[in-house]
Order: structure tokens, then C-alpha cells, then sequence
């Protein structure tokens, strides 16, 4: 399991990334994210906020038409 | 132990992650319609959410955009792009229908409906989350007096800026936009 898990369902952007920041912010450095997101822009979008924020992203997968993201905290 | 706690026991030793080189923004608010307050609000929260320093400079009819009660509303008239899709079709309005007491309102209403309907955030929303991420905001001080307003009408936050203000900001800035 992540440390932390994201609805984000139903959002679209940029709400998606910028609930994703607020909640990174309470993952402790180390620790993992998890973003549920039905946005489809989304998956373009966490690989560019990952690459900018030096964030890391382990996973994305696509299930039916939702989309899951596990961001491990690395940044500040 | 699941597969994700893992992974993260995996990659701790690993090499850290670079942190990229910090850029700012900067960009000039000029529009208050419905519409056209979307981009400044969605790029600046989301340069703040990915850790560029913000600032924008709200002036002429972008200024009212920090007025604490906010009923932005949006027209047709003199925009042929814009065709909001309606029973499978997509729906302009001709220009001489704009015209019509009730027609703008009407369809302000309807932009915010099918806004709420696909998720998208409300300029309220966007605003209060740009002032939570520490947006700097400046209020163009010769469009204030132009239009009367005092800082008493704005929301709490707001500075008092003109021209040289923002371009010494926009000086040390990566990213300037005018919007």
C-alpha cells in the first residue's frame, strides 16, 4: 500500500496535480503517493510534474477508464 | 510487506533525484471575462504546485478578478469559436442573438454548469488555491483609481504595484506571459 492515497477522480485540470502537491506535502521524504484520476490529460501531466519536481514516479497504470499514479516523495 | 512498501526500501539507497533548476513566472492578468480568467488562475497554480515562484500583475479588466465577490459571467458576441456542445452537436450563437437582455447570463449559466458537470474549478476555487500556494499578487495601482476601487473592495493579499513594479519582476523572471 502507498503511505498515502489520492482520489482524484471525476477532477479535471489542473485540480488532478495541484491536490496531488498538497497531499505530497504530508507524505514524509521516502514515502509514496498514490493518485486515483479519471482525467486523461493527467497522464502526460504527472510525468511533466514528476520530471519538474524532481519527484519520482514508480508506476502508472490505466484500469477500465481511471488512472493510478504512485509518486514517491524524493523532493523538498 | 507489499509490493509498493517494496519499492520504496528498494530505491532509498538509490541515487536522489536531481532537483531541477528553480524557474519563475510572471504574468500580466488582462481579462476578467468567465473564459479568460481561466488560464492566468490554472497556469498559476500549477507553476506554484510544481514549485516555480509566481507572481501576477492584475490590471485593467483583469483587476477586478481579486474583487472578494466574484459573478463572472462571459459573452458570445464577436466569438465565433465559441460552440458549446448541445444534444451531440456543438451550438454557436449568432452575434445579433447576444444582444437579447438575459441571452450573456444565460449562457454564463450554462459555461458554469457544464464546468461543475466535467470537474473543472471554479475561478473561486483556482484564486483561493493560487493564494494558499503564495501566488504574489499585485494589484495595478493606475487601474484602481481608474475604475475606483480601493483595496477594501479586493480580496485580503493584494499588493499595490504599477509598470516598473512588474517589470522589475518580470526582469527576474524565467517566464513572462501576458494574458
Amino acid at each position: 500500500m502507498a503511505d498515502h492515497t489520492l482520489d482524484a477522480k471525476g477532477l479535471n485540470c489542473p485540480l488532478p496535480i495541484l491536490k496531488a502537491r498538497k497531499a505530497l506535502k504530508e507524505v514524509p521524504a521516502g514515502g509514496t503517493l498514490e493518485i486515483l484520476a479519471t482525467d486523461p490529460g493527467s497522464v502526460a501531466d504527472f510525468e511533466a510534474f514528476c520530471r519538474q519536481t524532481g519527484n519520482e514516479l514508480l508506476e502508472h497504470s490505466v484500469d477500465d477508464s481511471s488512472y493510478r499514479f504512485l509518486i514517491k516523495h524524493t523532493a523538498a | 510487506m507489499s509490493s509498493e512498501a517494496q519499492v520504496v526500501q528498494d530505491t532509498v539507497s538509490a541515487a536522489p533525484v536531481a532537483a531541477p533548476e528553480t524557474k519563475s513566472m510572471s504574468m500580466i492578468v488582462t481579462k476578467g471575462s468567465l473564459d479568460w480568467a481561466y488560464p492566468p488562475f490554472i497556469l498559476a497554480t500549477t507553476a506554484a504546485a510544481m514549485g516555480l515562484p509566481v507572481t501576477m500583475f492584475f490590471t485593467f479588466y483583469g483587476l477586478p478578478l481579486l474583487l472578494k465577490k466574484l459573478d463572472l459571467t462571459l459573452t458570445a458576441a464577436g466569438n465565433p469559436a465559441m460552440k458549446m456542445p448541445m444534444m451531440g452537436a456543438h451550438m454557436g450563437l449568432p452575434n445579433i442573438l447576444t444582444a437579447i437582455p438575459g441571452v450573456d447570463a444565460a449562457c454564463s449559466k450554462m459555461m458554469k454548469n457544464l464546468m461543475n458537470k466535467k470537474g473543472v474549478a471554479s475561478i473561486e476555487d483556482l484564486r483561493e488555491l493560487a493564494i494558499e500556494a503564495d501566488v504574489r499578487m499585485i494589484a495595478c495601482q493606475m487601474t484602481m483609481d481608474l475604475f475606483e476601487y480601493s483595496l477594501d473592495d479586493m480580496i485580503e493579499g493584494p499588493e499595490l504595484g504599477g509598470a516598473a513594479t512588474y517589470i522589475e519582476c518580470a526582469t527576474q523572471s524565467d517566464i513572462n506571459l501576458f494574458i
